[in-house]
């Protein structure tokens, strides 16, 4: 890369510091213009803000204050897009302004490494889709449906305004800070920004977590496949599907991605048909009804096979079905929820919201629902998306706010309509289906039974109701189908069949949404398992350099059994577990998620602070406070609490004091090994608690020192800047959707620029 | 009728040309514009070598997926 005469990067006059072409039209639209026009307020621009504020308003009145019998699904649309809208237009302003400070007149990695390949300047909109694609997957369609207990407000509300103030705030910083460090990952910007300790601290956590992410999505699969003749045939189907897909695009017609996903998404449709031909006869029923242990081996062995193949024969023709799903869940979602509106009859707070003993998941309100809910309000996996891969395909420095925190918005949105999709089915079925069948008891009689003794009001639930829901979604029971997968399914066939084909149809869209779950969760797993072999790896090559060769099979192999054999102990420890697996591991989940989410934003403030911005450093401190003391809390609890549905340790003490005293049977563990298994899972679980939450807080520490040096040195100077060098850039796009009227200005005058003029490199190769 | 067909036609085509941006499927024309307006020297590579130079390099270089 040559080096531009322009090279003056430095902590004091960052902004201005590039010269751009004086032969080209300016690369940015002039400070002073955009300031006017954004302080500029024409009457129609009032009303419109007013009217949002007002139709926001009146939403969120709807949903908190007034106490109906019901209320309609349509005010959780207007009041999060209306609260979204607000925050972009307002919120992510203030921390463009005072935090990021974007330069378009500097140039992007994109543009500056441009290599046609892995550095290559996006199309705003089209980057917005694809970075959506990327962050959103099964996360949020899961917690949202769990957190749902407690009533439909507490999750409403954390996932509308965590949004805006925690997830948004750290995808955007993640995204913006890696894209002036060409794209460098959380990891590498931990060490440079940490030191050696924190970026370490930060390395070790951050694998830790992928493994646990990993196992629990896995579970999510297990169970909502398990029994499910019809759901194993169709998921199943998904493999040679896409191995078909890779084929197709290796070696049949090399580059027609767009047709070979066309030709997946008709063969998945017909998977999913095929899948209830296939359940209805003997044979198929008898071949693909399998117990949960089996698929849970079934998925660990899958998964090293797909983490060892090459990339275009699986992962790449899934990664494709998978976008092209997303794309079109999420626009029927949408779309159904506008059109069909469901009432719903869920209390805004339930009976459990204010008790910790709650079927779902244990715990009280605070902390456990903001662990329960990550994805969707904050989710630091995405800080792993934001950093690395967008960060080197972003045009103008100004669209990061946009692709960043916009692109964070939209999950939020899927998380509502999940949380609408769910409570809109009958509360006594959601309590049958997400009990753990030590409570249910596993048939409809004993389920119904014991939903009616918990006393919930308005809930009365007959066995029938049970077995014709299963019926109607072609399964042979729903009661105690955990992991939120199969409840969502149900609400979407529910909501679904109102809106196209009926009763007769419901089956079809549940296997629908269960294919879809399944699919992203799939992708996820695999890439998760490659991106954590790969660190390993990396970590390993430290003292074995033999071990960096991506290319070196026995070390690939290796680093890769070691990761599924980990992410695999966890998913069978959570299939077998005598206490129902996902109410004792998703809080897990939830925890090691969002104590990546502290980790990203520790290293956010660090940078922050050492750019001398002290004045503003409240808005990322608030969300990483916040973050830190959820997940602190959530662990504290978890390992220290005396009541043992909630801690660990004392739940093991409960189970070991059972076996010393001679007991065969203690609480929901009817055997002798399933006491043995609880004591084992429990301590398994604290001491993975222990691990994570020290592991932060040697990161959180480390920033805040990071921090507290920067104060006490700022003005002289002396903080490293590890920003790339500021170079000119040689083209210009607008920031937003919709360009202003100076960027259509701009636009048009760069339009009149010769092609040849427009984005020449000089001296390059 | 003929107009509104059109619109619905062209509003269609940008809607599979926005999908087809965000699956990458537009990879390899972005890499024969980058080759062009750089003046690489030599030949470009074809659609086949690109992509599998592409899920070649994915390999080595695995992109996470979200939860």
């Amino acid at each position: 890369m040559a080096a531009a005469p322009e090279n003056r990067s430095g902590s004091s006059g960052r902004e201005g510091a590039v010269d751009t072409d004086p032969a080209l039209p300016p690369t940015a639209v002039d400070d002073a213009v955009r300031e006017s026009e954004d302080s500029k307020w024409t009457p129609g621009k009032i009303a419109l803000w007013a009217a949002i504020s007002l139709l926001g308003g009146v939403a969120w009145f709807m949903l908190a204050i007034v106490r109906g019998e019901t209320v309609n699904a349509i005010w959780f649309v207007f009041a999060s897009v209306c609260t979204y809208l607000i925050g972009y237009r307002f919120y992510s302003k203030v921390i463009e302004r005072f935090i990021t400070k974007p330069d378009d007149r500097r140039a992007t990695p994109a543009e500056y490494k441009a290599d046609g390949k892995d550095y290559v300047r996006t199309d705003r909109n089209v980057l917005f889709g694809h970075h959506f694609a990327a962050i959103a997957g099964a996360g949020p369609l899961v917690g949202p449906v769990i957190a749902a207990q407690m009533g439909y407000l507490p999750g409403t509300i954390w996932i509308i305004v965590g949004v805006v103030l925690a997830g948004a705030v750290q995808d955007y910083l993640v995204m913006f800070f890696s894209m002036r460090r060409g794209g460098r990952s959380l990891g590498q910007m931990a060490r440079e920004e940490l030191g050696v300790i924190g970026g370490t601290a930060a390395l070790v956590a951050t694998l830790l977590i992928m493994v646990i992410i990993v196992a629990i999505l896995a579970l999510v699969v297990v169970n909502a496949l398990g029994e499910s003749p019809w759901g194993v045939f169709s998921v199943g189907m998904t493999i040679p599907i896409a191995l078909f897909m890779g084929v197709y695009l290796r070696y049949l017609r090399p580059g027609k991605v767009m047709e070979v996903s066309i030709i997946g998404f008709v063969l998945l449709m017909a998977a999913i048909i095929g899948g209830g031909i296939v359940a209805e006869t003997a044979w198929g029923a008898d071949v693909f009804t399998l117990d949960k242990v089996t698929i849970a081996w079934g998925l660990i062995v899958y998964g090293f096979i797909a983490a060892i193949l090459p990339v275009w024969l699986l992962l790449a023709p899934r990664d494709y079905l998978s976008t092209f799903m997303k794309i079109g869940v999420i626009v029927m979602l949408a779309l159904a929820i506008i059109v069909v509106r469901p009432e719903i009859n869920v209390p805004a707070f339930s009976e459990f919201a204010s008790r910790e003993n709650g079927p779902v998941f244990p715990g009280a309100l605070f902390p456990f629902l903001f662990v329960t809910i990550a994805c969707g309000a904050l989710s630091g996996f995405h800080a792993l998306i934001s950093s690395g891969t967008t960060p080197k395909l972003v045009e103008k420095e100004r669209q990061t706010r946009f692709i960043g925190y916009g692109g964070m918005l939209m999950e939020s949105f899927v998380a509502i309509m999940a949380l609408v999709a769910a409570i809109s089915i009958d509360r006594g079925l959601y309590f049958a289906m997400n009990a753990p069948a030590a409570l249910t008891g596993g048939s409809v009689e004993t389920a119904a039974t014991w939903v009616n003794s918990l006393g919930l009001a308005g809930v009365n639930i007959t066995p029938e109701l049970l077995a014709e829901t299963a019926r109607n979604v072609g399964e042979q029971s729903v009661v105690s189908r955990t992991g939120g997968a199969p409840t969502l399914a149900v609400g979407l066939a529910h909501i679904m069949q109102q809106f196209i084909g009926g009763t007769a149809m419901m089956s079809f869209w549940y296997h629908f949404a269960i294919m879809f779950e399944a699919l992203f969760i799939l992708t996820a797993v695999d890439a998760g398992t490659r991106v954590a072999r790969f660190m390993l790896q990396d970590s390993i090559g430290n003292f074995v350099p033999k071990f960096k060769e991506a290319s070196w099979r026995p070390g690939a192999w290796l680093c890769t059994a070691i990761m599924v054999g980990a992410w695999g102990a966890v998913l069978l420890m959570g299939v077998t577990d005598p206490l129902g697996g996902i109410n004792t591991l998703f809080p897990l989940f939830g925890i090691a998620n969002q104590l990546l989410a502290a980790i990203a934003l520790s290293v956010c403030l660090a940078i922050v602070a050492k750019r001398g911005t002290f004045k503003y450093l409240w808005i990322v401190a608030l969300p990483l406070a916040f973050a830190a003391v959820v997940t602190i809390t959530a662990s504290y609890q978890k390992i220290f609490s005396p009541t043992p549905a909630v801690g660990y340790f004392a739940n093991n003490a409960a189970f070991s004091k059972a076996l010393a005293d001679g007991k065969t049977e203690f609480g929901t563990a009817k055997t002798v090994a399933a006491m043995e298994a609880v004591v084992r899972n429990t301590a398994i679980q604290g001491w993975l608690s222990v691990v994570f939450v020290v592991l932060s807080i040697i990161v959180i520490a480390t920033a805040v020192l990071a921090t507290v040096k920067a104060f006490r040195n700022r003005g002289t100077g002396t903080e490293k800047d590890n920003e790339d060098p500021a170079l000119p850039s040689r083209v210009f796009a607008p920031a937003g959707l919709i360009p202003t009227a100076a960027e259509r200005e701009l636009m048009a005058e760069w339009e009149k620029v010769p092609a040849n003029l427009r984005f020449e490199r000089a001296g390059h190769h | 009728m003929s107009a509104g067909l059109a619109v619905l036609s062209s509003g269609f085509r940008g809607f599979a040309r926005y999908v087809s941006g965000v699956l990458g499927a537009d990879a390899y024309a972005k890499y024969l514009e980058h080759h062009r307006a750089s003046g690489h020297s030599g030949p470009p590579l074809t659609e086949r070598e690109f992509w599998r130079d592409r899920t070649d390099r994915q390999d080595a270089n695995p992109q996470g997926r979200c939860c």
